[in-house]
């Protein structure tokens, strides 16, 4: 079998001694910055992403896909202990997480968490093993007028799936793509838009941009209430291990959490945070047991499968990036910036002339998940006295760390400027309403699909029609008109809004 | 005409203001034709297109009832100035300001001055804890990027390094 020769030239790599350090340590991180609440992974990857210059390209993604899992499971902490969501996809997990710590089980609501995940990971590292090398075979097939539509499909997609006004995001989504244009033009080599600022003529750092907009934005939006309103965890947590009882409702959960997750992952948008969602919905369908404690009282289910959902659903919406170069959501958008400064075009190429990097990545994966549940369950300890922390020691740790991390990246205190300049955009948008992932997905997205546009145009002698007559590029673009005919049908749209107002 | 939405209204006004000065800076640039497109081609295109978009949200927002008006609310201008000029003061303490004669002065410095501006945009300022603050962020910072990472900053005055 192909896929277990692959799957042992990842695990050769990834079970080096210096990549299980590496593993380890963003797994550890990632960890420490999720479970501080106020701080998502965006901001978390952004921030900790210097950190991974100096590294060879292989330790430098097994170590940003350990920060990133571990962004996630810190996040579910901070959810069941404290009531505050560690990031977007935890917002379903506080219903019955700190249900149940509050009723002095928080040690089976984090264990059910952390077993969920596990078994989320394993299932959805196999997954994205199973179907990377056939949907690269696809990949090779596209020529730029594909490439340009499946990017047009994946930016509808990504603002379907998200929450609040379809509208403001789409614009979003094009205001990022203008940003991405900024700089030199590769093909003519005019600098647009750079005001002769020589620092301009290579574009905006898109690091810059999500640290000033998700970073500062953020804390600037969190200082604006009452310290008073965040609550503070000061209850014990008892006995880890769940009941034998809780393990018969757990396990079904886990299953259908997984499933959902792996499916809705593979979708462009947010795939994690819509796979938590309709997890939620589902169990809270499924008919109650004699006996068993209703939802939004402390059901371990309600715990259990929207935190597999989403850990499957993050693992598998590596499969767009890998395969097809296409960034899923911002989490992944900062994952091709990663790629692209250690030199790795991302897209169906790194499977052939990288196959260890690829292969180890996911091996490095399924490591990575291991390790947190180790990492998690025992340590829980010292993640609780980390949310005791308060809020006014944390922010000027995040403000410098930050700011720190501008400047590593190009030593140079332009950056410092810019990202102050976009602390004051995140908050304008905080303000507005309107959401930022997008536009850090048009963002990365806008030079890639410039590029393609031209090349197809130009392939086509000026004629528009080349994005509809070719069968493969037509499908992708009919997926998308019919994507938001369906979001923009009366019915579903009262739906879609319903389901992220619950939270 | 009354506004129904804020949000909606102003977010719009910003998407069709920039993507109109997106088109106008772009008709700067050569546009050339949809076979050879020049480098104006595609932002011409998309700065059409925002502010366009941007155009419909303030229409929907004049139109369509929003429960509450959608206020935007109060600005928090206090932790927007502060925690922006801890930013930006970190900046000048790293790179010096040549035009007022700042020499550069460091990281440790500059750690000291962003922890101190940043911790004045909280609640609380107590003194004393924003000083032990700095001190523990500064050794941390110095293990971590310069011990650990070897990242290449300034990390005294230039005046007492030399």
């Amino acid at each position: 079998m192909e896929l277990f020769d692959n799957l042992a030239l990842g695990f050769g790599v990834a079970f080096t001694f210096q990549n299980l350090i590496y593993a380890f340590v963003g797994c550890l991180l990632g960890t420490l910055i999720g479970v501080l609440p106020g701080v998502g992974p965006v901001a978390t990857i952004a921030m900790l992403l210097p950190a991974t210059y100096a590294l060879p390209p292989v330790a430098a993604l097994i170590m940003l896909a350990g920060i990133y899992y571990g962004a996630q499971y810190g996040g579910s902490t901070t959810a069941i202990l404290v009531n505050l969501p560690g990031e977007a996809s935890s917002v379903v997990t506080m219903i019955d997480g700190y249900q149940m710590a509050r009723k002095g089980r928080a040690g089976p609501a984090l264990a059910a968490a952390g077993l969920g995940s596990f078994f989320a990971g394993c299932v959805g590292t196999l997954i994205l093993a199973a179907f990377a090398a056939p949907l690269t075979e696809v990949a090779f097939k596209f020529g730029p007028a594909e490439y340009f539509s499946l990017m047009v499909l994946g930016l509808i997609g990504a603002v379907v799936l998200a929450s609040g006004s379809l509208l403001k995001a789409v614009a979003m989504i094009v205001l990022g793509l203008l940003m991405g244009l900024i700089g030199t033009d590769v093909n003519s080599g005019v600098a647009r838009f750079s005001f002769d600022i020589p620092e301009l003529t290579d574009g905006i750092g898109f690091i810059v941009i999500a640290m000033g907009v998700f970073g500062y934005g953020e804390i600037i939006h969190n200082l604006s209430h009452k310290e008073e309103d965040r609550e503070v965890f000061t209850g014990k947590v008892t006995g880890l291990m769940p009941t034998a009882t809780d393990f018969k409702n757990m396990v079904p959960a886990v299953l259908r959490g997984t499933t959902i997750g792996s499916v809705l992952g593979i979708l462009p948008g947010g795939g994690a945070l819509l796979a938590a969602f309709a997890a939620y919905t589902i169990e809270k369908k499924t008919k109650l047991k004699p006996g068993e404690v209703p939802f939004g009282q402390g059901n371990i289910r309600g715990v259990a499968s929207p935190e597999s959902a989403n850990n499957s659903g993050s693992q598998t919406s590596f499969i767009p990036l890998l395969t097809l170069g296409i960034p899923p959501n911002a989490v992944m958008a900062l994952m091709v910036g990663a790629m692209t400064i250690h030199n790795i075009q991302p897209g169906p190429q790194v499977m052939t002339s990288n196959p260890e990097l690829f292969w180890g990545l996911i091996a490095s994966m399924w490591i990575g998940n291991a390790m947190l549940v180790i990492l998690n369950l025992p340590l829980i300890g010292m993640w609780i006295k980390l949310l005791t922390v308060p809020y006014r020691w944390l922010f000027p740790a995040i403000v410098l760390f930050c700011a720190i991390g501008v400047y590593s990246t190009n030593n140079n205190t332009w950056d410092i400027w810019m990202v102050a300049g976009f602390g004051v955009i995140g908050y304008l948008f905080i303000k507005l309403g309107v959401e930022p992932a997008p536009l850090l997905l048009g963002f990365i997205l806008g030079p890639m699909m410039e590029e393609n546009l031209r090349r197809a145009m130009l392939l086509s002698r000026g004629d528009w029609s080349v994005f509809v007559t070719r069968p493969l590029s037509a499908s992708l673009l009919a997926a998308a008109a019919v994507l938001l005919v369906i979001v923009m049908l009366p019915a579903v749209k009262s739906k879609r809004e319903e389901a992220f107002v619950e939270e | 005409m009354l506004i129904k939405s804020q949000k909606d209204f102003f977010s719009g006004l910003m998407f069709t203001v920039v993507g109109a000065a997106f088109a106008y800076g772009a008709t700067g640039y050569s546009i050339g034709t949809g076979g050879r497109m020049g480098p104006g081609y595609f932002p011409l295109l998309l700065g059409v297109i925002l502010a366009i978009l941007g155009g419909i949200i303030m229409f929907k927002a004049l139109v369509v009832e929003a429960p509450g008006g959608d206020k935007i609310g109060k600005w928090a201008w206090k932790p927007l100035f502060l925690i922006i000029a801890a930013n930006v003061l970190f900046g000048v303490m790293i790179g010096g300001l040549p035009s007022i004669g700042l020499p550069p002065m460091g990281l440790i410095v500059g750690i000291f001055a962003l922890t101190i501006v940043a911790s004045l945009a909280g609640d609380s300022f107590r003194l004393k804890e924003v000083l032990i603050l700095s001190v523990i962020l500064s050794i941390g910072s110095y293990a971590a990027f310069i011990l650990l990472l070897k990242l290449q900053f300034p990390v005294w005055p230039t005046f007492i390094a030399g």
